[in-house]
């Protein structure tokens, strides 16, 4: 089939292109113009070439080295939420009432924590975990744990990881939610029929109908988890020391706290490229898998 | 392999039941032979498929006890009640095979691999399904996936019957045909139970031995494809079997003759037991109703003459009434004037939509 060109369309979509040349494509260019230039203040700047980039990424100069320990760290950071936040997501939508009055109550109950300001979350977890005054704090040095999330790494990773779950364990629930919703009663009515046993309705009708909303989820999560700024800055400020200095708050850090505009520029450039990288290889796999389904149709 | 009972069975959907209109399945008592082909027929929401569900288990009626020969099974879980279901709309479980789809009952109720890959085949080999036996089952059409459906229905060789919940309604009707004699062959085959839930009385007619016809949550009658068509036990059987359906005329009886407004139609018998002030019709279906030159019987005005295949109906009118009447092959009338001639024989009689047996001519109730 041969599509009809006509050129009057590039008008239309004319200030589209005006828009998003103002909020992302002359920001963007101005942080390519940082990541290649020096500044000692003043507005004075030097022709760097490549240099942030080389020393960026490798790891044994003082940058390459500290850009790779917030990476592996945000990785790290990401992978447990997904293998925590998941499969419990999943957990809480297939417990969750299919009718009646209890539906509205846990969607209601589940919306809670999605609806509050990132910022709030953080600030809520950091008194509520506080050991002096925060009543979890509190109850768990009560309970003969020694827990400070200010003063011991593991115990920063522990909260950030649990305050994240109870953030966003809800969106993964929901979507799966929606996922079995959809799956027709008669699924269910012939899986009794045919004698088939809890695990293997999960495994051979839930799971299968959940793939897409899966994928959706994994993304969604993978993406903010990788992102995430707000929650850890209001809670740990990124420490103890640089325990949970993530990708983000180490380029905030860099940034606006050292204003090494150059190196904060290439670092962000780089992270960027990541999180794009990534999203393709997830929409690579969606929409394979989405061909592959709708193949061979006859 | 059983007979099944149903004893005093109902259903209400809503959880306090008081009069009869809660009720979706009224007080029902009826028995399954054992190797029986039965059709349960009726309009969409008539109550056949909450019927069927009851059956399999799959709810549990509100009142009245399900016997398995003399098991009671009412309150076992459908897991436990060894029977299959095949559903309106095709379930096939995605990521398996068809292969696996098919030996999935089996596989559940751990039948050796070797006795399950027989069967399998068996059943496919019936259902014309050997050839896409190792392909994914969601990339079929929904034919295929609804046979995979009536193929896992059939697979289980031991089970006390297979309920049909429509289940032909999704396939290609040149289709429909041949799965119906498949259907047909295989229950001649196992000699199991087989409970059919149809709309459609062709198909309820051609695959049935008994019928069984349901109406507003309850059963009307049942009864042969011929009973029902030669002695509608209820009026709505008459005009629900047939095309066109029965004629019903509001009546007026006296000894062996019915008059409608001031015609007077001879019957078979008289009917002395008539009940008093109930609405009395009279039914006779279209096929024994003919067509004749104006004169000699029932006067009527012919609105037009349809060509229904095998035969022609006319559609008449008497005294402002509609009616179809079938038309001889030899005939010729002039204008629109003719008459009808009722054969006495299939002229029943029904009481607020019962059948009132009548009396021979000889004495005997019939």
């Amino acid at each position: 089939m041969t599509k009809t060109l006509n050129n009057k369309a590039w008008l239309f979509v004319l200030p589209v292109f005006g828009i998003v040349a103002f909020s992302a494509i002359l920001p963007l260019m101005t942080v390519v113009n940082y990541s290649v230039q020096d500044t000692f203040g003043n507005n004075q700047f030097f022709w760097n070439g490549v240099g942030w980039f080389q020393d960026l990424l490798d790891p044994s100069t003082q940058l390459g080295e500290r850009f790779f320990d917030a990476l592996w760290r945000t990785l790290l950071f990401s992978a447990i939420i997904l293998m925590i936040e998941v499969p419990l997501g999943i957990a809480v939508a297939l417990a969750m009432p299919r009718e009646g009055w209890g539906v509205a109550f846990c969607l209601v109950l589940m919306a809670l924590p999605l609806l509050i300001p990132w910022n709030v979350v953080g600030t809520i977890w950091q008194v509520f975990a506080r050991s002096d005054i925060g009543l979890l704090g509190w109850a768990v040095n009560r309970l003969g744990i020694d827990y400070n999330y200010t003063g011991d790494p593991l115990d920063a990773w522990v909260t950030i990881i649990i305050m994240d779950v109870w953030h966003w364990t809800s969106l993964v629930a929901l979507l799966c939610y929606a996922g079995l919703k959809s799956i027709p009663d008669a699924y269910f009515q012939a899986a009794r029929i045919d004698g088939a046993s809890r695990w293997a309705v999960f495994r051979t009708i839930q799971l299968p109908k959940m793939r897409r909303v899966l994928l959706i989820a994994v993304l969604l999560r993978f993406m903010d988890s990788f992102m995430i700024y707000t929650e850890p800055f209001v809670l740990t400020g990124g420490g103890p020391g640089n325990a949970t200095t993530f990708l983000s708050i180490d380029l905030v850090k860099l940034a606006l706290g050292q204003f090494d505009l150059g190196k904060a520029a290439a670092m962000s450039l780089v992270y960027n490229l990541i999180i794009i990288a990534i999203c393709w290889v997830f929409y690579t796999i969606m929409t394979n898998a989405d061909a592959q389904r709708g193949r061979v149709q006859e | 392999m059983a007979r099944i009972t149903l004893d005093h069975l109902a259903h209400a959907y809503r959880p306090d039941p008081k009069g009869p209109q809660d009720y979706a399945l009224k007080e029902i008592n009826h028995v399954w032979d054992q190797g029986g082909a039965y059709a349960l027929l009726g309009p969409s929401g008539c109550g056949k498929t909450t019927l069927l569900n009851i059956i399999s288990g799959l709810v549990h009626p509100t009142r009245g006890r399900i016997l398995f020969d003399d098991r009671d099974v009412t309150d076992q879980p459908t897991e436990q009640r060894n029977i299959a279901q095949v559903f309106q709309f095709p379930v096939v479980y995605d990521t398996m095979t068809v292969r696996e789809n098919l030996a999935f009952p089996l596989k559940n109720r751990r039948v050796p691999r070797e006795a399950t890959h027989q069967r399998v085949e068996e059943i496919a080999r019936l259902l014309d399904l050997t050839s896409v036996l190792d392909r994914k089952a969601n990339n079929l059409t929904a034919d295929m996936k609804q046979k995979i459906s009536l193929g896992r229905g059939l697979v289980r060789p031991d089970v006390a019957a297979i309920l049909f919940d429509e289940p032909l309604t999704v396939i290609d009707p040149h289709l429909k045909w041949q799965l119906r004699s498949t259907l047909k062959e295989i229950h001649r085959a196992l000699d199991i139970t087989m409970i059919y839930v149809t709309h459609d009385q062709t198909e309820a007619l051609t695959f049935a031995d008994k019928v069984v016809v349901m109406h507003d949550g309850a059963v009307v009658q049942t009864g042969t494809p011929d009973e029902l068509f030669e002695r509608p036990a209820h009026t709505f059987v008459g005009h629900f079997i047939g095309s066109p359906g029965m004629n019903i005329l509001p009546c007026r009886v006296e000894g062996a003759t019915a008059f409608i407004d001031n015609e007077r139609i001879a019957l078979k018998g008289a009917y002395p037991a008539l009940p008093a002030g109930e609405r009395i019709e009279l039914g006779i279906r279209p096929e024994f109703v003919q067509l004749q030159p104006k004169g000699s019987g029932l006067p009527v005005r012919i609105r037009r003459i349809d060509d229904i295949g095998r035969a022609r109906i006319a559609r008449v009118e008497m005294g402002g009434r509609a009616l179809a009447a079938s038309v001889p092959e030899d005939i010729s009338i002039e204008g629109d004037e003719a008459s009808l001639a009722f054969d006495a024989r299939y002229v029943h009689i029904y009481a607020d939509g019962h059948l009132v047996p009548g009396e021979e001519p000889g004495g005997n109730a019939q």
